[in-house]
C-alpha cells in the first residue's frame, strides 16, 4: 500500500487521515494525536494562532512534519477569507490554505458562492486551496474551474457528529469531479469515515470526534485505522451491491440462454 | 425589528404561575426535541427542571464538548471611568453613591492595556459609566486605538447607542458588544431606573440588535437575575438571544448569567437565584441554543466556577478588577471603589492552572484583528 500516495498541492500524501486542532481540553495531546493517527494534514484556525504568546501557542504542539492547513474560521465574506489567508502566508504558515466562509452562527454552513471567490482569488495567488463546502455538484465545479487543489463537501454540519449525512451528494462529487475530494465536518466515528473511505473519497478530516473523545490518542488511531481499511476496501474493488435479491424464478428465462 | 414586541407579547400573557404548569414530561420531551421552542425553554426553567439537573446536564454538557470542545475562552474587563449621570438604584456607580470618581487618561489606559496584556490575556472588555460629556464615543475611539496595540480582541460594555455609533466603534476597532437590559420586566424597569438617559427602557433593549447591524461580531445581552422575578427574565434572555440569532445569523449571540451581589447602594435583590436554579438556567440555555456564547464572571464563587465549567460555559473573567485603574500601579486611586463586589479574585495564572485541573484548555487569543473594517485599511 505504501505506492498509493494522495497529492494535492505538489505533495505526497501517505495518510489520508487529515486531523484539526480544535477543541482539545489540552493542546500537548496533540502530538499524540498526530502519532496515534498516522496523519500528515493538520488543520489550524488562524484566529487561534498567536506567534506573540508569552505562554502556550497551539503551533507549538504541531509536530514539525505535518503539513499546516491554516483555516480561515471567523470568515464571513470572500474578501476576509482572503485576507485571513494572505495573513496566514505573511506569518510563515505556507501556501496551504482551507477556505472556511460561514455567515451562519447557528448551522455553521458554509457559503458557496464567497468560497468560490475566495478561490479564485487565492489559487491565482500560488496558494494551494482547499475549499469547505456543501456537498453540491455546481459549486464544486465551479472551484474547480476556479484552481481549487481539492474539494472538501461536508458529511453533516460542523461539530454535529452525524455522520455521512450528505453520501448520496458526495457519491456524485467522487464520480464527477476531477479533484481529490476531501470529507470533511461531521463524521462522528471511525466506521463513518471508513464508509466514505469506501466509497471513493480521496481523505477524511477529522477534528470533533477526536478531540472531544475521552481519550483522544486512542480515538485518533481508531479513526487511523478506519481510514486504511476502508481505502484497502476502495481498492480492493468491493463486489458490487445488489437493491434486491437475485430471482429465484427470473422473468426472462423463458427467452433461453443467448 | 425590534424585539420589544414579541417581549411586550409574552408579557402581557405571563403570569408567574405559567412556569409551574409544567411537568417532568414536558421538560423531557423539551430535551428530547432536535430543534425545541421557546414553550420548551420555559418547561426547561422551570421548577419542574429541578428534579432533572441531572439528565440535562448529561446533555447540555454533550452538546457544550460537540459545539466548543473542552475549551474555556479568557478575557478580563478594565473599568475606564466610573462617571456616570444614571440612577440605577441597584448599582455602585449610581450617580447618588458618594463614591470616588475618575477616568482613565489615555496614557493610563496604555499602562493598564500593557499590564493587562503581561498576564497573556488577549481579549479585552472595556467599561464605562453612562456619562458621554466626559466618557462618550469620542473616548472609547481614542482608547480602542491605544488598545488595540495589546489586544486582538476589544469588546464595549458601556451606554447605549445608535447604530451609527456603534459603526464607528466598529472601524475604530471594537469587534463586541455587551448589553446588559437588567430586567426585560418594563415597569419595573421604570421604578429602577427613575433619571438618567439609561431610563429609556425601549433604546437599551433594541441596542444589542443596532450592535448586530453595525457589524459587531460578538454581541452578549443578559438581566442582572434577582432584580424581577429570575425565571422570567431568564426567559426574556433567552428569547432575545435566540431572536438576534434568527436574524442576525453571522452574528456569535452570546448571554451572561449574573446574579445580584452585595453593593455600595442599598438596593437588595427581589429574588435570589440559588446554584442550583443558575446550573438549570445555564444547562436550560445550552439546550435551547446549543451554539451560543455563555459568559460567567467573577461574581461567582471560585469552587462554583469550577464546577460548572463542563455544563455550558464558553467564556470566563479571569484577573478581575473592577475598579477604574485597578490593573497597575501608574494607574491606580487610592481607596477606589468597584462597582460590584467580586466573589473570585484569583489571577489569570491561578485560573488558568484551575481550568487546566478540570480537563479544559484555557483559550487566550480566539480573534485576529484582520477581521472587520479595520482589517480592510
Amino acid at each position: 500500500m505504501s505506492e498509493d500516495i494522495l497529492e494535492i498541492g505538489g505533495r505526497g500524501i501517505a495518510s489520508r487521515l487529515f486531523t484539526g486542532t480544535g477543541k482539545y481540553g489540552d493542546d500537548s495531546l496533540i502530538p499524540g494525536v498526530c502519532e496515534a493517527s498516522g496523519s500528515e494534514v493538520i488543520t489550524v484556525a488562524l484566529r487561534r494562532v498567536d506567534l506573540n504568546a508569552g505562554t502556550e501557542n497551539v503551533m507549538d504542539h504541531i509536530p514539525g512534519h505535518m503539513q499546516l492547513l491554516p483555516n480561515t474560521s471567523g470568515a464571513r465574506t470572500a474578501d476576509e477569507a482572503v485576507r485571513i489567508a494572505r495573513l496566514a502566508r505573511a506569518m510563515g504558515c505556507g501556501d496551504w490554505i482551507k477556505i472556511e466562509v460561514i455567515s451562519d452562527s447557528r448551522y455553521l454552513l458554509p457559503d458557496g458562492y464567497e468560497t468560490a471567490k475566495a478561490t479564485e482569488i487565492l489559487a491565482k495567488e500560488g496558494f494551494v486551496v482547499l475549499p469547505y463546502i456543501n456537498a453540491d455538484l455546481y459549486v464544486a465545479r465551479s472551484l474547480a474551474d476556479a484552481g481549487a487543489a481539492a474539494v472538501m463537501p461536508l458529511g453533516a454540519p460542523i461539530g454535529t457528529n452525524r455522520g455521512l449525512k450528505t453520501r448520496e451528494m458526495i457519491r456524485i462529487l467522487i464520480e464527477e469531479i476531477d479533484l481529490p475530494i476531501v470529507v470533511d465536518a461531521g463524521i462522528g466515528r471511525p466506521s463513518e469515515a471508513c464508509e466514505a473511505m469506501e466509497m471513493g473519497a480521496d481523505a477524511v478530516l477529522v477534528n470533533t470526534a477526536i478531540a472531544t473523545a475521552s481519550d483522544p490518542i486512542r480515538m485518533a488511531g481508531a479513526f487511523g485505522r478506519a481510514v486504511r481499511a476502508g481505502r484497502a476496501a476502495y481498492l480492493a474493488g468491493p463486489g458490487a451491491t445488489r437493491r434486491h435479491a437475485d430471482a429465484s424464478s427470473p422473468l426472462t428465462g423463458f427467452l433461453g440462454a443467448v | 425589528m425590534s424585539f420589544y414586541p414579541l417581549i411586550a407579547e409574552y408579557a402581557a400573557s405571563l403570569p408567574d404561575a405559567r412556569f409551574a404548569e409544567f411537568t417532568g414530561e414536558d421538560v423531557r420531551r423539551a430535551m428530547e426535541r432536535t430543534t425545541p421552542t421557546a414553550e420548551d425553554f420555559m418547561a426547561l426553567i422551570s421548577p419542574a427542571g429541578l428534579p432533572l439537573l441531572e439528565e440535562m446536564a448529561q446533555k447540555a454538557t454533550r452538546l457544550t464538548a460537540r459545539y466548543f470542545g473542552r475549551t474555556i475562552s479568557l478575557f478580563t474587563p478594565l473599568y475606564l471611568s466610573n462617571f456616570c449621570t444614571n440612577h440605577c438604584v441597584y448599582c455602585g456607580f449610581n450617580c447618588r453613591n458618594d463614591i470616588h470618581r475618575s477616568m482613565l487618561t489615555l496614557d493610563q489606559v496604555d499602562a493598564e492595556g500593557a499590564a493587562i496584556a503581561a498576564t497573556g490575556l488577549k481579549h479585552l472588555l472595556i467599561l464605562t459609566g453612562d456619562a458621554t460629556a466626559k466618557a462618550g464615543v469620542d473616548y472609547l475611539e481614542e482608547c480602542t486605538g491605544v488598545l488595540n496595540k495589546h489586544f486582538p480582541s476589544v469588546s464595549i460594555e458601556v451606554f447605549a447607542m445608535t447604530e451609527e455609533e456603534y459603526a464607528r466603534l466598529v472601524r475604530a476597532g471594537v469587534d463586541g458588544l455587551t448589553m446588559f437590559q437588567e430586567t426585560y420586566n418594563e415597569a419595573l424597569y421604570a421604578i429602577l431606573h427613575p433619571k438618567g438617559p439609561k431610563r429609556d427602557f425601549r433604546f437599551r433593549l433594541d441596542a444589542p440588535e443596532r450592535g448586530c447591524r453595525a457589524g459587531m461580531r460578538v454581541v452578549n445581552v443578559g438581566a442582572l437575575l434577582g432584580l424581577d422575578q429570575w425565571r422570567r427574565d431568564a426567559l426574556f434572555t433567552g428569547l432575545h438571544a435566540s431572536y438576534l440569532m434568527d436574524r442576525y445569523p453571522e452574528v456569535d449571540i452570546a448571554v451572561s448569567l449574573p446574579r445580584m451581589r452585595p453593593h455600595a447602594g442599598e438596593y437588595q435583590p427581589a429574588s435570589v437565584v440559588s446554584d442550583r436554579e443558575l446550573v438549570q438556567l445555564m444547562l436550560a440555555l445550552r439546550i435551547f441554543l446549543p451554539r451560543l456564547g455563555i459568559t460567567i464572571s467573577t461574581r461567582e464563587a471560585p469552587g462554583f466556577r469550577e464546577n460548572i465549567m463542563p455544563l455550558g460555559v464558553t467564556r470566563m473573567s479571569a484577573g478581575v478588577s473592577t475598579a477604574v485603574g485597578g490593573h497597575s500601579d501608574t494607574a491606580t486611586d487610592d481607596k477606589d471603589v468597584g462597582q460590584f463586589e467580586i466573589s473570585d479574585g484569583r489571577s489569570v495564572d491561578e485560573m488558568c492552572a484551575v481550568i487546566k485541573a478540570q480537563g479544559f484548555q484555557p483559550v487566550f487569543k480566539d480573534w485576529e484583528p484582520i477581521f472587520g473594517a479595520r482589517g480592510a485599511a
